[in-house]
């Protein structure tokens, strides 16, 4: 698309913003420059605390709350936003510029029906009236593949799944046809499959309404497919400027090559397991929360050294398999052996000893440990309760645990939670389960918290700490690049059945079977093209398939 | 437009970097933040201390004894009585100095019990679940259902006004709000992974409660403690009032003021002074409330 002749919609100079904690301010946006014209979407990356999201909001001329704009200008079509007065920004907001969060199940108003979510911004804004509003839903929704594009407006949030949820707000934030939307890590929160239809959405709004679009996001997979442009962030600077074929294939800057490297670890095959007696074996179990079934008839082993991937979509019962073999969730019917022993189903029928054989991970390190209790007592308390280990000798397993997991016991033992990073408070997690000596690990979701390259380091560290103590891993995950890394054999879930299961390279090698097939080709790559691919595939395959008939 | 970017010198992940020292004792932190407390707070603070001061070194303080008929009745402010004397002849002042000690020790006890009641089993009610908390919570139910006071004085009749069973019957039913108020701040935290962690880690339910709860439950619990004893100290002096609190010769603002309320008639404000005290004590403790919920509660001024 040639832009040389045309005037920038949306042009940032020397933005500078600051917020306000610790009782001073500190610079967490410094001298970013942004120019972008209509029909181009930017990508900015970065990792968390880089300030994506700081400046995506900039855009609109807004800073958040305990957040100021400090110096630079924001022009937005011949108006600089930054001494513009409230009331001038309210005007454009919604109605030329417009924003799509991470989360839409949080951003919707549960009381109200989706349409008429939609259409309060056309009346506020006095672009139409609300008949008008109600048309131009129905229409945007069949536009944007809505499944029952003239009634499902009239549906409340929660009656909708995620993704549908995700589109209908990009709908709404069509509403008035702005100049400019503002996407911040609007796929985050959805499964592969559903992601891929929210990006093709919104590829195509940009290009038929020929706006320009900021796209925020920390997945280097899904920016290659949207973005024209790519700005790599880190610490509030510009790492990085270049069109999204010349970032990808050649990237000048040491950080933003090391981003890309970041999936590149992989562990070493390892022997497939052998005929012995496996270290867990689920049998036929079937479970239910309440009336519900979530599971039906699951049937796994995992060995010792192994680790076992649990895949599927949100809702595909893999945590709930978890917490079946954790106790958490007796089963209704079937049993868990471990190490051949059939364990009592619930949790607190289990003693000492059969509790510490397992341990678990979780995904969110920030809950999972008691921000009021030192690292020392975190770490310590499995010493005490499950090993009896008191004074010099705790003191010294507590240095052990520590360096094993590449952390200066002198600097951390004393800290709080709350004064570690995420990736820290995730080490932290994984020391307190190897305090227990356990032989089998669960790992619900560890990494999908946190950035790419944090996330890349308790990998790594996970899989050395299985080579040196011989452990067993339950590895719960939806990222399919995970899998790869760390899997040696999988299980593909679906509504509570096991669709799929085995060694990872039969699974990711053809032939699939049909929803793996679907889950695999759905996993975004480094590729620009690979979405438009992906797509005429599908098609071709759909095409195939209606002849066949 | 591809401006020349920075070179970003080292790649090190966030992960390698150490979080800042803390070298700062809790007291000093503690004076600091006292120190850039509002007005307010230390002003709260301040009385707080006056009062445990004087009811501390009570005996020290007066100048009779707390029980003791120095002069004649209804005397005025003097020398000899700086406030005046009672209907009995009793030095005002020496009672009000020994109210001090009476109603507010009594009330922090009463507060004391109340929470330890209430927090008890209103921690029990949120990790226990299930019937235990159906039970307890019905059972808290049906005693709010009563009007307080009413209720107080009822079982006061029945029970006879002693002190033990002024500070136990008091204690119970305020018990119930302290019960409600812990059981809601513990049902968020007990939704948490580490919660479910020490579960299955084997725990018992003592220690979920006490180390994993309880730490994380503290600020509101000790802003709800300071509105409680408020609210117990009033209810105690309104009994009192009422002639169903502490019994003479016990010297109590709240009977004081009842024992001296015809002086009012006669234009004399001494009777007005124990209820004063009674006041500015509720408005100390209000305020330092106040600032201590503002600071836990992550509210922040606007800039």
């Amino acid at each position: 698309m040639s832009t040389v002749d045309k005037k920038p919609l949306l042009e940032m100079r020397g933005l500078r913003i600051e917020g306000f904690s610790d009782e001073k301010w500190h610079q967490i946006v410094k001298d970013v420059d942004i120019t972008l014209y209509r029909g181009e979407v930017l990508g900015l990356i970065g990792e968390s605390g880089a300030g994506k999201s700081t400046i995506g909001i900039a855009a609109m001329g807004y800073a958040k709350p305990g957040c100021r704009i400090n110096g630079g200008s924001i022009m937005f079509d011949g108006l600089d936003l930054v001494k513009a007065s409230e009331e001038e920004k309210r005007k454009l907001r919604g109605s030329r510029i417009a924003y799509v969060a991470q989360s839409a199940a949080a951003s919707f108003n549960p009381a109200h029906k989706l349409i008429d979510q939609f259409a309060e911004t056309v009346i506020e804004h006095k672009v139409g009236t609300k008949e008008e509003a109600y048309a131009d839903a129905k229409e945007l929704y069949a536009k944007i593949r809505m499944p029952n594009p003239n009634q499902i407006g009239f549906r409340y949030p929660h009656q909708v799944s995620g993704g549908q949820l995700q589109r209908a707000m990009t709908a709404m934030a069509l509403s008035c046809r702005p100049d400019l939307l503002i996407f911040d890590e609007p796929t985050t929160a959805l499964d592969v499959t559903t992601q891929i239809e929210v990006l093709v959405t919104m590829r195509d709004i940009v290009e038929q309404y020929n706006c320009a679009a900021i796209y925020i996001t920390h997945d280097l997979a899904v920016v290659a497919q949207m973005a024209d442009k790519i700005k790599v962030l880190r610490y509030g600077e510009t790492v990085e400027d270049a069109d999204t074929r010349t970032m990808l294939s050649s990237p000048t800057q040491e950080y933003t090559k090391s981003l890309w490297a970041v999936r590149s670890f992989k562990k070493q095959e390892v022997a497939p397991p052998p005929e012995d007696v496996p270290l867990i074996k689920v049998e036929n179990v079937t479970a239910a929360y309440g009336t519900m079934t979530v599971l039906y008839d699951i049937d796994f082993e995992i060995h010792r050294g192994h680790t076992v991937a649990v895949v599927g979509e949100s809702g595909s019962g893999k945590s709930t398999a978890a917490r079946v073999i954790t106790g958490l969730l007796p089963p209704k019917q079937g049993d868990v052996y471990y190490d051949g022993v059939k364990y009592p189903r619930d949790y607190r029928k289990r003693n000492k000893e059969q509790l510490r054989q397992a341990q678990m991970i979780y995904q969110m390190a920030d809950t999972a440990v008691n921000p009021r209790q030192k690292i020392r007592d975190i770490v310590g308390r499995p010493l005490t309760f499950y090993l009896g280990l008191q004074g010099a000798e705790k003191e010294q397993r507590l240095h052990e645990l520590m360096d094993m997991i590449e952390m200066d016991p002198n600097v951390f033992l004393d800290r709080l939670p709350g004064e570690l990073s995420g990736g820290q408070k995730q080490r932290i997690c994984i020391a307190r389960a190897l305090a227990a000596n356990p032989t089998f690990i669960i790992c619900d979701e560890v990494t999908s918290a946190l950035d790419q390259l944090v996330a890349e380091g308790i990998l790594k560290l996970l899989d050395r700490l299985q080579q040196e103590l011989n452990l067993a891993y339950m590895f719960i995950t939806h990222d399919l690049a995970t899998v790869s890394a760390i899997a040696d054999e999988v299980i593909v879930m679906l509504k509570g059945r096991i669709v799929e299961q085995g060694p990872k390279d039969d699974i990711f090698s053809p032939p699939h079977h049909e929803y793996t097939d679907l889950l695999l080709s759905s996993v975004p790559e480094m590729d620009p093209d690979w979405m438009d691919n992906v797509l005429a595939e599908r098609k071709t395959k759909e095409g195939v398939e209606a002849a066949g008939n | 437009m591809t401006e020349p970017t920075k070179p970003t010198s080292t790649i090190e992940s966030a992960d390698a970097m150490p979080p800042p020292p803390r070298d700062e004792s809790k007291a000093s932190i503690a004076w600091r933040e006292l120190k850039k407390a509002p007005f307010t707070a230390q002003f709260g603070i301040l009385i707080i201390i006056t009062y445990i001061t004087v009811a501390v070194f009570a005996p020290v303080l007066a100048p009779y004894g707390e029980s003791e008929i120095v002069g004649t009745e209804y005397d005025v402010w003097s020398n000899q009585f700086p406030l005046g004397t009672d209907n009995l002849g009793r030095d005002m002042m020496t009672r009000l100095i020994y109210g001090a000690r009476n109603t507010v020790g009594i009330a922090l006890i009463t507060t004391l019990l109340a929470f330890f009641l209430g927090g008890t089993l209103g921690i029990m009610a949120a990790v226990l679940g299930g019937w235990y908390d159906q039970l307890t919570s019905r059972a808290v139910d049906v005693l709010m259902a009563i009007p307080g006071l009413i209720f107080a004085m009822l079982l006061l009749t029945i029970f006879g006004t002693s002190i033990p069973s002024l500070i136990i019957i008091i204690g119970v039913l305020d018990s119930t709000r302290v019960f409600r108020i812990a059981r809601a701040v513990s049902l968020n935290v007990v939704v948490m992974d580490y919660i479910e962690s020490a579960k299955l880690r084997g725990e018992k339910v003592t220690w979920i409660a006490l180390r994993e709860v309880l730490p994380n439950i503290m600020p509101p619990l000790v802003a709800e403690f300071g509105l409680r004893f408020c609210f117990v100290f009033l209810t105690i002096s309104a009994l009192s009032f009422l002639g169903l609190g502490l019994q003479p010769p016990t010297a109590d603002w709240g009977s004081m003021v009842r024992d001296n309320a015809t002086l009012i008639t006669y234009g004399d404000i001494t009777p007005l002074l124990p209820a004063a005290a009674i006041a500015l004590l509720t408005i100390g403790v209000n305020f330092v409330v106040d600032w201590f919920l503002h600071k836990t509660s992550g509210i922040k001024d606007e800039y």
